[in-house]
Formats: C-alpha cells, sequence, structure tokens
C-alpha cells in the first residue's frame, strides 16, 4: 500500500483546517504540513457563512462583555476558561484576517465595519457585505498557498484514524481520483471537518455535512460532548433549507406572524428580533403551533421582513440576501417578505478537546464546528463559530506543531499497516462487492427522517427512545447497503455509504445525549423537563463509543467569575 | 403541488469501462422550484447511483456543480428545471477540461495557474495584528471588491475560446485574481505579480470576447479586469523603458 508521511496531517480545509495548517508553519516554518480534505479546500462549507465574525474591536465595547454575552447564551454550559480565552484572542485573529487579505466592508473612517447580533449586547460582528464565510475561506485558503510547507491532498476522503498504543500516527485516506487506499502518517492528527448537518432533513448545511471527523474521533476513543445541543436557526427558506442570514435581523428586519404582528414581544421583549437563536426557533415553532404562521407547501412558516430597510440598505449590506431571494423564490425583498422556518444549523456538540484542541489522545487535536472545547455551551450566538476557528484552529496548530517538533516520525509497520489492511479489506473487499442489498440513499432518507421528527426543537421522552431504536436499526441496515458504482475512480457513491456510517455512528449519540438530560438548556428542550436543572445537569455529557449503543456519563463545567443566573432577555 | 416530468440527457463517461463518452436519458418528476442539481440528485438517489458529479453548497457560492447545461456553462443549483419545459435538457461536463468520470472534470490547471499570480497581500514590511487592521476606505475597497468575488466555479473558463485553444493562456478568473491583489490599497506586490501575469501567455492572449463576463454567476467581470491589467501593463513597461530603475 502507498503510504506518504508528514510531521502534521490536517483533515479538513476548511477556516479551522487551514488557519492550523498557517498556524503550524508560522511557529515552525520546517514544519511539514498535510491537508487532506475531501474537497477542494474552497469548497468547504465555511463557504456558507454569511453574517460576520464577532470580536471585541471598539472603544465602547469590552472582553467582559463579550465573555459575558457568549456565557448567558450557551445558558451557563460554556467553560468560561475557554471563554475568556477566545473573546481575548478574538481581536488579534480578526485583525490577521484582514492584514492576510479578507474585503472586509468599512467605515467611513477605514477600519471594519461592525453590526449588531443576535444576543451580543453591542455591535461587535465584523462583516463582510454578508459574504464573510465566502471572503474568510478565500482569504485563508489563497494565504496559505504561499506556504510552501503545506502539502495539499484535495479529494481525498479520510477514512479511518490510525492509532497505535492510544496515540495517533496516521489516516488512512481514499484518493478520489483513482480510488485507491493509501496511508498519510503523520506525529500529530488535527480534525478540522465542520458538523454533521446531513444527519436532518432540514439544514442549511452542505452535502459534505457529514460528521467525519466527529466519527473519526469517537471510533478511536475520543468522546462525544454536548451532543444533545443542536443549534436550530430561525430563518431558513422553506423549501430548500436555506439559510438567511441573521445579519437580516442585525440590519433591521423584523420577524412577523400572520396577523402582521411582531410576536417576539411576547418571547424575548428586551432583545426581540436579535434574541439567541434557540429561542427565537422556539419562538417561531409557538406562533406555528398556536395557528399564527403562515401555510405552505412545505409546511407553515413565518415572515421575515426587510421591505422597510430600503433598497439601498439590502443592497449594499444584504446583498447575498437579495440575490438568494431572488433567485430561489423569485421576490425581491425590498418589495416583499422573506418566508422562513427553523432548520437545524450548527453543532454546539463535537469532539471533545481542551482550549488548545488536544483531544486527550497523544497526537490528537480538533478544531472548529467538530469540536466541542466547550465555548458554545447548549447555545451559539450567531457570529462566534468563524472566530471560533479561527481562534482555535490557530490554537490546534501551535499545540499540534509543539507536539510534533519533540516526537519522533511514526513508520509504516505494524500495527498500522495491519490497521490499514484491515480498512482496505473493509472498503474494498466488502462494501463495494454486496450485490444485493438495500440503496444507501434510502437509509440515508429514513435517518434524515427520524432525526428531524424525533430529536428536533421540541424533545420528549418516548420520541428520543423511538430514534435510538430506530438509528439503531438502521446502522444494522447498512451492513447490508449496497454500492451500486462498481468502479475505482471517483466514486462518489462509495464515499456516500462510508459517510452514512459515519452519520449514523455520530446521529446515535444525540437521542442518547438527549434523553438522559433531564432538563432544557439552551437549545435542547424537553417537553417533559421544562426546567433548567443547575443541581443536577450543569455539566457536560460525554458519549463514549461501545460495542452497543453509547455510553453517556458526564464531566463538570468551568465556572470562573460568571455564577450560573436565570437568562431573561 | 403540480409536477412535470423532465427529460434528462447527461453525459457518462467511466474510464474503467467506457472508451468515449455517451448520453444517458432520465425521466425526472419536478416541482416549479426546484433545479437541474436536484434533477441531478433525484437520479442518483433513486434511479442511478453511478452518476457522478460534484456539488455540495446548493446556495451558488462554493463553486463545485458547474457544467454545461443545453451547452451554456452554468452552476446546476442556479438552473432551474422548468426554464427547460417541453424540451429534453442536456447536461455535459464544462468544454475546455479533461473529464475524470461522468460531469467530474480535472480543474488542476487552474489550481496551479492560481498559485503561479501569487494570490496573498504582499508587503514590504508586516504590522502586528496586535496594532489593528490595516486603514482602507470604501473606495478604496470599490476598485477590486467585485474581483474578490470569485468562487472559482470555472464556468469562465468553460465559455472562454482562447482557452480552449491554448490551455496555457492564464484564462478569465485567475487574471481577475491577480488584478484583485493588484488594485487592494493593502498590497505592495505589483513589481512582483505584474511580469508573471505578462509573461504566462497571459492578457495580451485575449481577444476580449467577453463571454468569461457573460457565464460568470457572481458578477464579476473579468474581461473588465484583463483590459485594466493591459493598461496598467502598458503603461509599467513605458515607465521602465524610460525610467530603467521601475520608474518609482
Amino acid at each position: 500500500m502507498e503510504h506518504h508521511s508528514h510531521d502534521i496531517v490536517i483533515v479538513g480545509g476548511g477556516a479551522a483546517g487551514l488557519r492550523a495548517a498557517i498556524a503550524a508553519v508560522e511557529l515552525q516554518p520546517k514544519m511539514d504540513v498535510a491537508v487532506v480534505s475531501k474537497v477542494y479546500p474552497m469548497r468547504s462549507h465555511t463557504v456558507s457563512a454569511e453574517g460576520g465574525m464577532a470580536a471585541v474591536t471598539r472603544e465602547y465595547d469590552s472582553f467582559d462583555s463579550h465573555a459575558y454575552d457568549t456565557i448567558k447564551g450557551s445558558d451557563f454550559l460554556a467553560d468560561q476558561d475557554s471563554v475568556e480565552f477566545f473573546v481575548k484572542e478574538a481581536p488579534r485573529e480578526s485583525y490577521q484576517l484582514e492584514h492576510w487579505g479578507c474585503p472586509f466592508s468599512r467605515d467611513p473612517d477605514g477600519r471594519i465595519s461592525s453590526r449588531a447580533f443576535g444576543g451580543m449586547s453591542v455591535k461587535r460582528t465584523l462583516f463582510a457585505t454578508d459574504k464573510i464565510g465566502f471572503h474568510l475561506l478565500h482569504t485563508l485558503f489563497q494565504t496559505s498557498l504561499k506556504y510552501e510547507n503545506i502539502h495539499r491532498y484535495d479529494e481525498w476522503f479520510v477514512t479511518s484514524l490510525l492509532v497505535d498504543k492510544d496515540r495517533v500516527e496516521g489516516v488512512t485516506a481514499i484518493e478520489m481520483r483513482t480510488g485507491e487506499l493509501v496511508t498519510i502518517l503523520g506525529k500529530a492528527v488535527i480534525i478540522a471537518t465542520g458538523g454533521c448537518g446531513r444527519i436532518f432533513q432540514f439544514t442549511t448545511n452542505g452535502w459534505i455535512k457529514t460528521g467525519d471527523g466527529m466519527a473519526l474521533a469517537y471510533r478511536a476513543g475520543v468522546p462525544l460532548k454536548d451532543m444533545e445541543m443542536v443549534q436550530y436557526h430561525p430563518t431558513l427558506l422553506p423549501n430548500t433549507g436555506i439559510l438567511i442570514t441573521e445579519a437580516a435581523r442585525g440590519e433591521g428586519g423584523h420577524l412577523l406572524n400572520k396577523d402582521g404582528e411582531r410576536f417576539l414581544k411576547r418571547y424575548v421583549p428586551g432583545k426581540m428580533e436579535l434574541g439567541p437563536r434557540d429561542i427565537l426557533s422556539r419562538a417561531e415553532m409557538s406562533e406555528i403551533n398556536a395557528g399564527r404562521g403562515f401555510d405552505g407547501p412545505y409546511g407553515s412558516y413565518v415572515n421575515l421582513d426587510l421591505t422597510h430597510l430600503g433598497e439601498i440598505t439590502i443592497e449594499d449590506k444584504l446583498p447575498f440576501v437579495k440575490e438568494l431571494a431572488e433567485k430561489y423564490l423569485g421576490i425581491d425583498p425590498a418589495h416583499e417578505p422573506i418566508p422562513v422556518r427553523p432548520g437545524q444549523h450548527y453543532m454546539m456538540g463535537g469532539v471533545h478537546t481542551d482550549m488548545h484542541g488536544f483531544t486527550g489522545m497523544p497526537g490528537l487535536y480538533a478544531a472548529g464546528e467538530v469540536a466541542c472545547v466547550t465555548m458554545n455551551g447548549a447555545n451559539r450566538l450567531g457570529s462566534n463559530s468563524l472566530t471560533e476557528c479561527l481562534v482555535f484552529g490557530a490554537a490546534a496548530g501551535r499545540a499540534a506543531a509543539q507536539y510534533a517538533m519533540h516526537e519522533n516520525s511514526p513508520s509504516f509497520g505494524n500495527p498500522v499497516q495491519g490497521e490499514a489492511m484491515v480498512e482496505e479489506k473493509r472498503i474494498f473487499d466488502q462494501l463495494l462487492k454486496n450485490e444485493q442489498g438495500e440503496k444507501v440513499s434510502s437509509i440515508r432518507t429514513e435517518m434524515q427522517n427520524q432525526m428531524e421528527k424525533n430529536v428536533g426543537i421540541y424533545r420528549e421522552e418516548n420520541r428520543l427512545k423511538e430514534a435510538c431504536r430506530i438509528v439503531g436499526e438502521l446502522k444494522t441496515r447498512l451492513k447490508n447497503g449496497i454500492v451500486e458504482d462498481k468502479d475505482h475512480v471517483y466514486n462518489t457513491e462509495l464515499v456516500a455509504s462510508l459517510e452514512l456510517d459515519f452519520m449514523l455512528d455520530v446521529a446515535e449519540t444525540i437521542p442518547y445525549s438527549a434523553l438522559q438530560r433531564h432538563e432544557s438548556r439552551g437549545a435542547h428542550y424537553r417537553t417533559d423537563y421544562t426546567k433548567r436543572d443547575d443541581a443536577n445537569f450543569l455539566k457536560h455529557s460525554m458519549a463514549h463509543k461501545t460495542t452497543g449503543p453509547p455510553r453517556i456519563d458526564y464531566s463538570p463545567v468551568t465556572i470562573t467569575r460568571w455564577k450560573p443566573e436565570e437568562r431573561v432577555y | 403541488m403540480s409536477q412535470d416530468v423532465a427529460t434528462i440527457r447527461v453525459t457518462r463517461y467511466r474510464p474503467e469501462k467506457d472508451s468515449k463518452p455517451f448520453f444517458q436519458e432520465y425521466k425526472v418528476p419536478y416541482r416549479h422550484d426546484m433545479v437541474v442539481l436536484d434533477a441531478l440528485n433525484y437520479i442518483k438517489a433513486e434511479i442511478d447511483g453511478s452518476l457522478t458529479y460534484r456539488w455540495s453548497c446548493r446556495m451558488g457560492v462554493c463553486g463545485s456543480c458547474g457544467a454545461n447545461i443545453d451547452g451554456e456553462p452554468k452552476l446546476t443549483c442556479a438552473s432551474f428545471l422548468h426554464d427547460f419545459k417541453g424540451r429534453t435538457i442536456t447536461i455535459e461536463p464544462m468544454t475546455h477540461f479533461p473529464v475524470i468520470k461522468d460531469l467530474v472534470v480535472d480543474m488542476e490547471d487552474f489550481m496551479e495557474k492560481l498559485v503561479k499570480i501569487k494570490p496573498w497581500i504582499i508587503r514590504d514590511k508586516e504590522t502586528p495584528p496586535e496594532q489593528g487592521e490595516y486603514k482602507q476606505s470604501a473606495q478604496e475597497l470599490e476598485r477590486y471588491s467585485q474581483f474578490s468575488s470569485c468562487i472559482n466555479c470555472m464556468l469562465c473558463y468553460a465559455a472562454c475560446p482562447i482557452y480552449g485553444l491554448n490551455e496555457k493562456f492564464l484564462g478569465p478568473a485567475a487574471t481577475a485574481l491577480a488584478y484583485r491583489y493588484i488594485e487592494d490599497s493593502r498590497d505592495q506586490g505589483k513589481d512582483v505579480r505584474f511580469p508573471i501575469v505578462h509573461e504566462m501567455e497571459g492578457v495580451w492572449e485575449c481577444t476580449l470576447v467577453g463571454e468569461c463576463s457573460v457565464v460568470c454567476p457572481k458578477g464579476v467581470d473579468p474581461m473588465l479586469a484583463i483590459q485594466k491589467t493591459k493598461i496598467l501593463g502598458a503603461t509599467n513597461a513605458l515607465k521602465s523603458l524610460l525610467m530603467p530603475r521601475g520608474g518609482h
């Protein structure tokens, strides 16, 4: 089997992965870094982020304010030491991105413009019209090209981590173009593959968001933390799930029910449209359930009204919203409201790490949405995630580089060679050879519908148990799944089958973690336990892989200066 | 919602089986709001799991899903089936690229060109980020803003007749990106970048056909970038003739 060797292997080429790569070579210019991505890096889902990135850059703002907003937004489940580290690093990372060429929107004095965002008490969200994710990703990617020691493996799909005596030593990956399984050895591995939104039927996430890195770490023995904490964003287009940015509300947009009423006055009177996402998504569902939504071909919805903002503001500040509304709905948001409903957007939970991205397994790091540091707790504030990718991507890159400097390179002998051969057999002799069985696509659809129906905004014991049972069954059914495409070259159906295998492992941890959290906190809302219960549940759930269902235990939340209090807006 | 049925004719080419490409036809039921990408996804999920194409964001920003639709380079996620009502829709891989499989083309040539134009900010001296941002006025931003909107979807290369004839041509997107950095007030790398753009059978090969600007899904005008680079290049060449040290 062909094998390659580097100091650090980064899985994923989005914001966190690229930032980690650059941080590693800036710390140690001789560091040999591989970025392995299943898509060309500029296709990574970072590209779809719209509204902005939060950082304290103004005289009227403070680290304490940003930290408190984030912690309150998290419903006090964030680790406060991580949040304090995050807010202090955020400005430096933002300015660094600007120095690398990110085309931020500008104030008249030439400074980066900032806008209001949900749950943030002052304007601190830096933006580039409503395409910050696109610009951030292309800036990082293009900047990464100047470092000769960053080697890219574009369109390589990582299938497993190679582990020797609890130390990570590399990955196996399919080179899509040839269809061969190849080993890429590294002293350290950084997982930066993003979230797993495609587990759900209705999501803002792109096709590639299949939880690969979560499953890689989980299977290698690292726990998945706070997986019940799934963010539902309040403004998705009802037919496609395409995201309409929170910046639309940051710039003054209103949410209206069918009576034309700004219904948020009943839910978040102090913040209205700038309330946090968990509360707004539930408020929309409450209105719809009370019969005050609009009926549409894709279920009920509410309206996002921007008509009072005027054409100039929409053109200048929200051109992508305008483009999306015109293209996909045929409406001009300056003259007609945009129909929206809530849907899956982001995973607060993920691979357990400390604030340097370290997972607890020697050599293994994670950063970005795939990781759970945790700074987002039970609900992430909009515009914190891109900054999170930069701050913790850089931290993980530096930590991995420091580790790699003092380690010897793994050699391509046993046990990793044996593990790689087993992996090759699993994929090409078993999975690809199955001649009869169920289509991968039908199992995937069932998983998505199941998660949508029973692990959504409102949760309840019996439905969560149902989800646990069905996801377990789907795992068994996938073992007899069939890949119709038998080619080796660029086999997207084979990759989809491996992605589904990842997704089912990750999906299972969500209802199991949710089932045991007998309280409502942030995005996790139990209709049978409607109150937050700090006495019993001010703690992180940790899902561990076993041969059967996931085993859930708990770890404490770090509280530094902000005592949990009632979360009222 | 009412449903129509679209007839989709897709290029198939699987190098392990097929000596040359051929068309395969599929019938796809569709609603008014479905795009060509939805049809491809329907085929892959329900009819033929081996159909191969790239996609991800389905909202016109990741740049993965370009194809020639009825001969025109387009994003499949931004082309509505109802626009082709009553006729067969032909979907082929983007022209001017080697085909890897079905609709998946080889874009390594562009990836190499991208590195060559040095698409990063070049400064004589860096200021530490702790000291804050490099100031930039809205007018300075405006000078390069549209050229920073390229999503690398490759539609402009599929549309460019010059690239079709000579693959050494730097091409629309790479030239637009070079110009994006040349015009950025924070960048001081013009002297490095100009010779690259000019020596790489670059802008002078372009005959200003303008197809690149027509097909761009993001409103970038690569032809304008090429024209402007020519003008700036001519001025620079003149300066270096008159003032051999580069005219500073």
